[in-house]
């Protein structure tokens, strides 16, 4: 097997017993990258210097045995996650040179594990997207199928673990935005709790949605990078102060009696035949592992995607003004004070954004507040309460990612609502605030991945593991790799 | 027609927090530009706001001393807009769920007493500054005061008068000093008024149409830019005319308002909850907990000076204007000082002398007990009370103590008979044709004798000794 392909825990493993270096690791990373990076796109800004000179960093703590339990490996981070003095750019031409004068919280934590950041992948611009097409720097392609897209908004770091151009990757995830991607890719993506894991660095699309998550080649990995991720932070007041439990250790326990919902809503018309069926076999095999499904009703799940547009956009519309031209980021030339703001956001923001930040400001405007936020503010009360009541009679929830496979790329640009329909199965999860899953539970007639959605109660991210554990030891969908 | 004026004033206080408001950097004032500052006071891409405690304290113990409710759930909320010195592009302050609500504040106008409400007290964070002067073309931001906590106190709209809007800041000024969380600077803008404005025929119950007045940063603007508002108002109205809703600007050098931006070209903030801080949650504990710091306040401490000292109403007011004068004034009757005298004293030589030098009573070397020591050497007949004035202008110059400065310069008073007599003899020797004007019945001769007398003795002899042996040699007795 290739160094490249291994996964977090193989590398640990092999690193461990002195089979290889860090530095052989990272470099042949590299080695794959430089391969099938023109196919992919994956990143917008590598770092192979610096990157090498972690993997040395991490040599010497194993050379001093200071155990360390992700020295040495080589992660890619989305880029809308700061990195101090490594340029994070949101996608957006208005951050292309933006440096981070500091680290996001999470950052900091895998450098001090002597993880290797080997670069910042791409990303709808300010991770408002479903496709990575919005991206300022280029569109990122399906190792599947490079004519259609990876998902979005981390389509980057999903198509990145899935073409073995990084051992894992951190994403984002504010509508679906880990998940999704990681079901067109055929890569495990995770959504913590909001609160699990700090947000401090994370550039804001919609502070009250979003959250940052692993994207691995299996589960295991998701929770052992879940473990480095999670925890209170000072510098984030809605990260929740709670006790972080070893994720790892939910791993391999039986899933004997447990309720499984599945929401009616969720198996709806107009959802991919080959999809629904993977789901509902995926289903059929927890149910041989001695899980027990219950048809569930999730009543609000229809009023998700417009609740979600008119919450995120109006954060949104708040979170980007702050891109002036005044500070840093790119200034345009104006006349005056007025004209320079106008020509700045004109020239820095693409189409979806200017889009987004335009409803977000009208949603918010006097006159309209009651209507759309705080309705959409009531609805999104009604929908987690949905999961409140279901999950008074089940464990977890299991519904498919998405309604369907990856789409081709241009398919759905010119269609703004076809493409908000892509996260219909994964916005309410983050209206409510629970954590949720997509693992690979089969592939279409074309070879293209299926993702199954796993969906677990607030700050229950170890039972959300042991059942996607549980199937992926019983499948093995996510051994397949594609061929580049 | 007979007017009446309808003002709510806004009142901005800049809280003596050491760090700002949603990060750790300082907040002192007149550091270099931009030296106060981190990614999250600039509003770098992907940072957060942390609420400071201690500034929730101030605003809670604010609100406890004005007689607010305090709201046991609050919110913070963005205020949106675009301004160089906003480095977010908003501001974090409360919108629907302030602190504090429904406060009251009595202030005495023309020798009786007023009840203004409070519509709210909240907190939020102040801007930065835009700096226009040796910029060229273009303008520089200081974003050193970003972020510095703010206190923002809004009154029901219950005065009427120019002179009530003053009373009132003044009343506020003190007592957000007295609790120590508002220097109440308004020069240097750490207490900041806007005032809402409109007038009504007498008699009527529906308000007129308002404006806002702005920039007046002392209480003698502030009466004044009332003053030249509300005649402005009537003036439009007796022609005809019709007010219209706007800000205005008052031009202190110019002594006028003048319009700054029109209700049209009023900003839509459109405030909403902000998302990246949690709600306040405040228990009765914490409240509890707050209310044992608070000091004893103006409005109380004035009413027991009347009743303990015995002080007169004017008196009483002066010195409780201030925490540090109150508190000046108790410590020296504590060491023993008579009230009266100690209040004589300080509203008087010891005010006279704080105004020249502009200097407020902390900043001045004299001590409580310095005064006790010279009020003590006058009531033993050490030194005249004209003497005395001397040796206080001395004490409070170089900080010395009374008895060392009267033995230095020999002032002691000569309070000996015999020398005195000497001294009496001597004068009335010199001067035959007014003792013989003297006792044909002209009385107030004795003024001119006594103060030949003290200026032969430096001002030393004691007085009630001089007028007895005046008196005694002048009537022939001797």
């Amino acid at each position: 097997m290739e160094l490249y392909s291994l996964s977090i825990e193989e590398a640990l493993t092999a690193i461990d017993k002195g089979e290889i270096s860090p530095v052989e690791l990272t470099e042949a990373i590299f080695k794959r990258i430089e391969a099938v990076e023109d196919k992919i796109h994956s990143f917008v800004t590598l770092d192979k210097e610096n990157s090498l000179i972690q993997a040395r960093s991490a040599e010497d703590n194993i050379r001093r045995n200071i155990k360390q339990p992700l020295g040495g490996i080589p992660i890619a981070i989305k880029d809308n996650i700061c990195t101090e003095g490594v340029r994070t750019t949101c996608s957006s031409k208005m951050l292309e040179n933006f440096i981070p004068p500091y680290d996001s919280t999470i950052v900091k934590k895998l450098k001090e594990q002597r993880c290797i950041l080997i670069g910042k992948t791409n990303l709808d611009e300010f991770a408002m997207g479903s496709s990575t097409e919005n991206s300022s720097f280029g569109s990122t392609r399906n190792p599947w199928d490079v004519a259609r897209v990876p998902g979005g908004s981390s389509g980057g770091s999903a198509a990145a673990v899935a073409a073995d151009m990084c051992i894992a990757a951190l994403g984002s995830d504010t509508g679906g935005s880990i998940r999704q991607p990681a079901a067109f890719c055929g890569v495990v993506g995770l959504k913590p709790t909001y609160g699990r894991v700090s947000r401090y660095g994370l550039v804001a699309f919609a502070s009250s949605l979003d959250q940052i998550g692993p994207i691995t080649k299996n589960v295991k990995d998701s929770a052992i990078l879940l473990n480095i991720i999670s925890g209170y932070d000072l510098r984030d007041s809605t990260s929740a102060d709670l006790t972080v439990p070893d994720f790892t250790s939910a791993i391999g326990q039986d899933i004997k009696g447990m309720k499984l919902g599945v929401p009616k809503e969720y198996f709806i018309k107009g959802i991919d035949k080959e999809v629904a069926e993977s789901v509902n076999a995926a289903i059929n095999k927890l149910e041989s592992l001695g899980a027990i499904p219950l048809e569930i009703s999730l009543p609000h799940t229809g009023y998700a995607v417009a609740t979600y547009y008119i919450l995120a956009t109006s954060e949104a519309s708040s979170n980007l003004a702050r891109y002036d031209g005044v500070k840093y980021g790119l200034r345009a030339a104006g006349g005056d004070l007025i004209d320079m703001y106008m020509k700045t956001r004109e020239a820095g923001f693409g189409a979806e954004v200017k889009r987004r930040i335009i409803l977000g400001t009208y949603t918010l405007s006097s006159g309209y507040y009651d209507a759309y936020y705080k309705k959409a503010q009531q609805v999104r009360t009604l929908v987690k309460q949905d999961f409140e009541k279901a999950f008074e009679k089940v464990d977890v929830i299991v519904t498919p990612t998405t309604p369907s496979p990856a789409f081709k790329a241009g398919e759905k640009t010119d269609d703004p609502l076809q493409m908000y329909l892509a996260d219909i199965f994964t916005i309410s999860v983050n209206l409510a605030g629970v954590p949720g899953i997509s693992i690979p539970c089969g592939f279409t007639s074309q070879n293209l991945p299926v993702g199954l959605q796993i969906i677990g109660k607030h700050f229950d991210e170890e039972t959300l593991l042991k059942t996607a554990y549980a199937y992926e030891q019983a499948t093995d969908w996510h051994k397949r790799k594609p061929k580049l | 027609m007979q007017y009446e004026a309808v003002i709510g004033l806004e009142i901005h206080a800049q809280l003596l927090t050491e760090s700002k408001m949603f990060c750790g950097c300082s907040t002192k004032f007149g550091s270099e530009p931009n030296t106060q500052t981190c990614p999250v006071c600039i509003g770098m891409p992907g940072v957060l706001p942390v609420a400071n405690k201690r500034a929730i304290e101030c605003v809670i113990k604010t609100g406890l001393a004005v007689n607010c409710k305090i709201a046991p759930f609050s919110r913070f909320a963005r205020k949106n807009y675009f301004y160089p010195d906003l480095p977010k592009g908003y501001q974090i302050s409360q919108y629907e769920l302030p602190i504090c609500e429904h406060g009251l504040v009595e202030i005495i106008v023309n020798g009786s007493t007023k009840k203004i409400g409070l519509t709210r007290i909240h907190l939020e964070e102040d801007a930065g500054k835009n700096i226009h002067e040796g910029a060229g073309d273009y303008s520089f931001v200081d974003l050193n005061r970003a972020g510095t906590p703010l206190m923002e106190i809004v009154t029901e709209p219950d005065i009427r008068s120019p002179q009530e809007a003053a009373e009132f800041v003044k009343k506020l000024r003190a007592i957000v000093r007295y609790l120590g969380v508002c220097d109440g600077n308004m020069e240097q803008g750490s207490l900041r008024c806007d005032a809402n404005v409109s007038i009504r025929p007498v008699g009527q119950e529906e308000l007129g149409t308002k404006t806002e007045i702005k920039n007046m940063n002392s209480f003698k603007f502030i009466e004044k830019a009332l003053d030249y508002e509300i005649k402005r108002q009537i003036k439009i109205l007796n022609e005809g005319g019709r007010i219209v809703q706007e800000t205005r600007l008052w031009h202190s050098n110019r002594g006028i308002t003048e319009s700054m931006r029109s209700k049209e070209e009023a900003h839509d903030y459109r405030y909403f909850p902000d998302p990246d801080l949690v709600p306040v949650d405040v228990d009765n504990a914490w409240i509890e907990q707050i209310r044992l710091q608070i000091v004893e306040l103006p409005d109380s401490r004035r009413q027991r000076f009347i009743t303990q000292y015995g002080l007169p109403e004017q008196d009483a007011d002066l010195l409780t204007s201030e925490r540090a004068m109150a508190e000046w004034f108790e410590e020296a009757v504590k060491l023993g000082g008579d009230p009266k005298s100690v209040s004589n004293w300080m509203m008087g030589e010891l005010m006279k002398m704080l105004n020249e030098e502009n200097k407020l009573i902390e900043e001045c070397a004299l001590k409580p007990e310095q005064l006790v020591g010279l009020i003590k050497l006058i009531d033993k007949g050490v030194i005249s009370g004209k003497i005395a004035k001397t040796v206080f202008e001395e004490m409070y110059k170089t900080g010395k103590d009374a008895d060392r400065i009267v033995k230095e310069k020999g002032l002691v008073q000569v309070s000996d008979e015999s020398e005195i007599e000497k001294v009496v003899d001597d004068i009335l020797q010199k001067n035959p044709k007014e003792m013989e004007r003297f006792r044909a019945g002209e009385e107030k001769l004795l003024g001119f004798f006594a103060g030949q007398i003290m200026k032969a003795t430096k001002g030393k002899a004691n007085p009630k000794i001089v007028n007895e042996l005046l008196r005694k040699k002048l009537s022939g007795t001797s």
